[in-house]
């Protein structure tokens, strides 16, 4: 370890879930940001109320690199259930924090880590009454020895109590300072503080915003002027529909009466959450329904209907790890192949890749925009990384001049001006149709179905009438892909190799690329999709590149299948680098297997650890 | 085939309503159902119930899900929008609808395959949100399209074609939506029209979730000697719990001397709706109370253990909140809300983004 690494740290706390860390681990997080400098957080929590281990990843980088590390400096174990775990992945020279009320085995000490007993539990059990009190803060109490250690501002932190309890809650401001004083003062008098990896504050965050991906996708929807909402409670996205409630509740309400500008509908299950959405995106509505992987699973039925029926209306898919429940609070992208093509029969669809929270608020506004344009289903896929944890984004900017896309829809003036109105009919050529919305004129009715119909909207069991509607609908979807945002792409000089991935990948795949880069040498250009049907540039790029390699978060190699699919590229040309067990993506292990697939392995991928 | 449109050349002499249109205008497209089908009543009984309203043609909304009673959305109002859905799940398309669209007056037409198996939840679930629908159930205890196989609605001990018992208990609707809350709940039956009509009118009327159940006997698969949902059968054991006609409000339709001519006037009493419109019932039983939830059901449960298919409109919650009186939104639709009411825009989202810093 270096001897002083200033901003450059990762650390880990490690609880039970249900006894309050969160705050604690929030309030630090939020601290360093407060403090200027790049931070992330991670939740790495168990399916699970009350119990379980818990744990809560923050990586510090000066140079904004704040992708998951796996490498430790430092852990602070509050759970004696996960002692030996903690221990063992922290780096050697790395610092364990503990609380030293009870005392350590000595069969868990490791000779290149430091031990830090802080005797929590004894001093909150002095300092607070009542059981539920000292237990959490007893959590509070390590952000205090963390302030210490670190060098985390004391001013910073009040501020943030003040902020969070104000004068109402005095007396809850006053015990959670008296308990981060006592971590404070007891690591103060009795470690050499701060550690040689500590802050300092900087000015990198001063236009940035710390917000999660689920809250920014749900402002977004607010913005795109969606009006209805449906959907069923499932991890990782149930908090989307909960943020979109609360920003209603504030944003939505009409001013004479108090009533709302939203319906937010909570459904039986998935199938009738999509087909609300459905629904709603037929009357004219825009609609959405946020879910995971298992509730596309149940709805791909009526995401066929509305594919076929060219109903808009947008999903949100923030993916967790399958198949099946799988491991509901970890993160994945295998949701990929099953957004593309979700249902029975031909169907494709327009899917979006934000990378964060960031473009979580932007696609989800473009969603609304390409729904009721092509009237089709949009998927923005998004997962439990980016929709569950707090990022540091650029602040969020919205253009007033911004006028929402509601496509081809003709209202009855327009309806005056033709002989007859047919919904299925192409007449501008570019495989897009006029809709009509429901009650607005006699003339514009029309008979939705899923079953056979004609380009005047007739019942029909004819195989060329059929193939006609279905054929166009092909290169409307075809179409979609100059709209879908075009991917990210960054070229170093001479790069003969080129690194593909999406979504919340982005991070590691850019640090990955930087550090091989600077430690030896290797020169590697950068694809990042954002939408499908792939953009022209997609292409491209594969085939200016004697190998891609495809970075992404699931076991088959799903965006490289569709790579192969959707592209006249030529397969020889991709391979792929695949992590899928549930946690973010690191640098390590991006690094580890590029260097593998370009036979420059200098450690193997299976040595990397998780 | 159902595209086949009917001609448009009328007699000038038909009655017209208030809006000046026949009831020809209320029609559909040919019916594609067999010959003698009981769900082609309940579309006339659709078409005479919309025309006496006066529901402008176009400010309709069909909604259905798959079978032959789903069919049925397209051979009525044919200026109205229709939506022929996914099996099972006409429900949620109509709930997400109504979110989107509170005044267009949504009509569901399903069966009881499409309602009481696959679609079980999405019906439970959509009388507890109570969306303003009137929502018909076509039963006829068989699947058509498939041929004959029993429906959840079949009664224990009723008899296929092939002369295969059915040896599952029944779901029934009526006592279903009494159970879970519904806030009007009818049984008609589509060999009386005279019945029905009113019953739709006022399920029409009515402010939030109309279940009316429907029997329409299937003269392919289940109009035989064994079977309790044939015409036969179900003329026999009819029996009619309680009379009802709807009177609209005055400044709409309908004067109430004509109401009164329909259905007499001995033993009446009038259920008064939030909207005005007065349910009129005629006693047919002695005590029959239609607002009694409770005694409903236990009238229900006692005719039918007798044998009995106790029918009208059983049941009415008169304090009736809909799904937009629960959810609170505004009395407009929403779709078509202004986008400046609808985003808050750039000053207000600079002053959220303090709260994320």
């Amino acid at each position: 370890m270096k001897a002083d690494r200033v901003n450059d740290f990762a650390l880990k706390i490690g609880t039970v879930n249900g006894t309050g860390s969160a705050s604690a681990n929030g309030l630090i997080m939020q601290s360093i940001f407060r403090m200027g400098v790049p931070v992330s957080g991670k939740n790495v929590f168990p399916s699970n109320i009350q119990g379980l281990p818990t744990w809560y990843e923050i990586r510090v980088n000066r140079s904004g690199h704040v992708a998951r590390t796996p490498d430790f400096d430092l852990i602070v174990a509050m759970n004696p259930e996960t002692y030996a775990q903690d221990i063992e992945e922290l780096v050697p020279g790395g610092w364990l924090l503990y609380d030293s009320s009870w005392p350590m085995a000595d069969t868990l000490r490791r000779e290149e880590v430091t031990f830090l007993g802080v005797p929590l539990a004894e001093m909150c059990v002095k300092a607070f009454d009542g059981g539920r009190t000292r237990i959490l803060m007893k959590n509070i109490a390590y952000t205090g020895a963390l302030a210490a250690l670190l060098d985390i501002d004391m001013d910073v932190i009040r501020g943030l109590l003040e902020e969070t309890f104000g004068e109402r809650k005095r007396h809850l401001l006053d015990a959670n300072f008296k308990a981060i004083r006592l971590g404070y003062d007891y690591a103060a008098e009795n470690f050499e503080c701060p550690l040689p990896i500590r802050l300092e504050g900087m000015d990198a965050t001063r236009d940035s915003i710390l917000i999660d991906g689920n809250t920014a996708a749900a402002l977004g929807c607010v913005y795109a002027g969606a009006t209805v909402a449906a959907w069923y409670p499932i991890t990782p996205s149930t908090s989307l529909v909960d943020a979109f409630t609360a920003y209603c509740r504030r944003l939505r309400v009409e001013e004479d009466t108090g009533r709302s500008t939203a319906a937010i509908l909570q459904a039986e299950d998935e199938l009738a959450a999509a087909g609300i959405a459905i629904g709603a995106g037929w009357a004219g509505a825009r609609a959405f329904t946020a879910t995971s992987g298992a509730g596309i699973s149940l709805m791909t039925e009526f995401i066929g209907l509305a594919y076929y029926a060219e109903v808009p209306c947008v999903f949100f898919d923030v993916e967790r790890v399958g198949p099946s429940t799988g491991m509901p609070t970890r993160t994945q992208q295998g949701d990929i192949l099953l957004c593309a093509y979700a249902s029975h029969g031909d169907t494709k669809h327009v899917c979006l890749y934000p990378k964060d929270p960031a473009e979580c608020f932007e696609f989800s506004v473009q969603a609304f925009d390409l729904a009721e344009r092509f009237q089709t289903p949009v998927f923005v896929l998004s997962d439990l990384d980016i929709g569950m944890n707090d990022w540091v984004v650029p602040r969020f900017e919205w253009d007033d001049g911004y006028r929402p896309d509601r496509g081809k829809v003709l209202d009855a003036e327009a309806l005056a001006e033709i002989e007859t109105f047919y919904r299925y009919l192409d007449v501008d050529g570019d495989g897009i149709p006029y809709r009509t919305i429901p009650g607005e004129d006699p003339k514009g009715a029309y008979f939705t179905r899923g079953s056979g119909h004609t380009k005047y909207g007739k019942y029909t069991e004819d195989p060329d009438e059929y193939q006609e509607v279905i054929d166009r609908i092909a290169v409307k979807i075809d179409n979609a892909a100059d709209a879908v945002p075009p991917p990210e792409i960054r070229s170093r000089p001479d790069a003969r190799y080129g690194l593909i991935t999406l979504g919340a990948c982005d991070g590691a795949v850019r640090e990955a690329i930087e550090r091989m880069e600077a430690e030896d040498g290797l020169r590697l250009d950068y694809m990042r999709i954002r939408g499908f049907p792939f953009a022209p540039e997609v292409a491209r790029f594969i085939e200016a590149h004697d190998l891609n390699i495809v970075i992404e978060q699931n076991r088959d190699a799903q965006l490289k299948s569709l790579l192969t699919l959707e592209t006249p590229a030529s397969k020889d040309r991709l391979t792929s680098v695949l992590r899928y067990g549930g946690l973010p993506l690191s640098a390590r292990h991006v690094i580890a297997g590029v260097k593998d697939r370009l036979g420059l392995a200098a450690e193997t991928a299976e040595g990397v650890g998780t | 085939m159902t595209h086949i449109a009917k001609p448009r050349v009328f007699h000038p002499s038909l009655e017209k309503n208030e809006l000046g249109l026949t009831r020809r205008d209320y029609e559909g497209v040919m019916s594609t159902l067999c010959a003698g089908c009981g769900h082609d009543s309940v579309t006339a009984a659709l078409i005479e119930a919309a025309w006496e309203l006066a529901i402008p043609t176009h400010r309709a909304a069909k909604m259905s899900g798959i079978g032959c009673s789903s069919k049925t959305t397209a051979y009525f109002m044919s200026e109205s929008h229709g939506f022929n859905s996914v099996h099972g799940r006409m429900p949620s398309v109509a709930s997400g609808a109504n979110a989107a669209n509170r005044d267009l007056v949504y009509i569901g037409v399903s069966g009881d395959g499409d309602s009481l198996s696959i679609g079980l939840g999405q019906l439970c679930h959509a009388v507890r949100r109570n969306l303003n629908l009137l929502y018909i159930i076509e039963n006829n205890g068989v699947y058509g399209l498939t041929k004959g196989q029993f429906s959840a609605s079949a009664d224990m001990g009723s008899k296929s074609k092939r002369g295969v018992p059915n040896e599952q208990p029944p779901i029934d609707p009526a006592l279903l939506g009494l159970s879970i809350g519904a806030t009007f709940v009818a049984r008609g039956f589509s060999g009386d029209k005279q019945q029905l009509v009113p019953i739709i009118k006022a399920g029409i009327r009515h402010p939030g979730l109309a279940l009316v159940d429907v029997i329409s006997p299937c003269v392919t698969f289940n109009d035989h000697v064994g079977s309790t949902k044939s015409y036969a059968y179900t003329r026999e054991h009819f029996r009619e719990a309680v009379e009802a006609a709807f009177v609209a409000p005055k400044d709409f339709v309908a004067p109430a001397d004509e109401i009164t001519a329909d259905i007499g006037s001995a033993d009446v009493r009038d259920v008064r709706m939030h909207d005005g419109s007065v349910i009129r019932f005629r006693q047919v039983e002695g005590d029959y109370d239609a607002t009694d939830r409770d005694a409903v059901y236990g009238y229900l449960r006692e005719r039918q253990n007798a044998g009995e298919v106790p029918t009208g409109l059983l049941y009415v919650d008169p304090d009736s909140r809909d799904l937009h009186d629960v959810l609170g939104t505004v009395d407009r639709p929403l779709w078509n809300l202004p986008f400046e009411e609808l985003c808050p825009g750039a000053e207000a989202l600079d002053a959220l983004m303090e709260n994320y810093r």
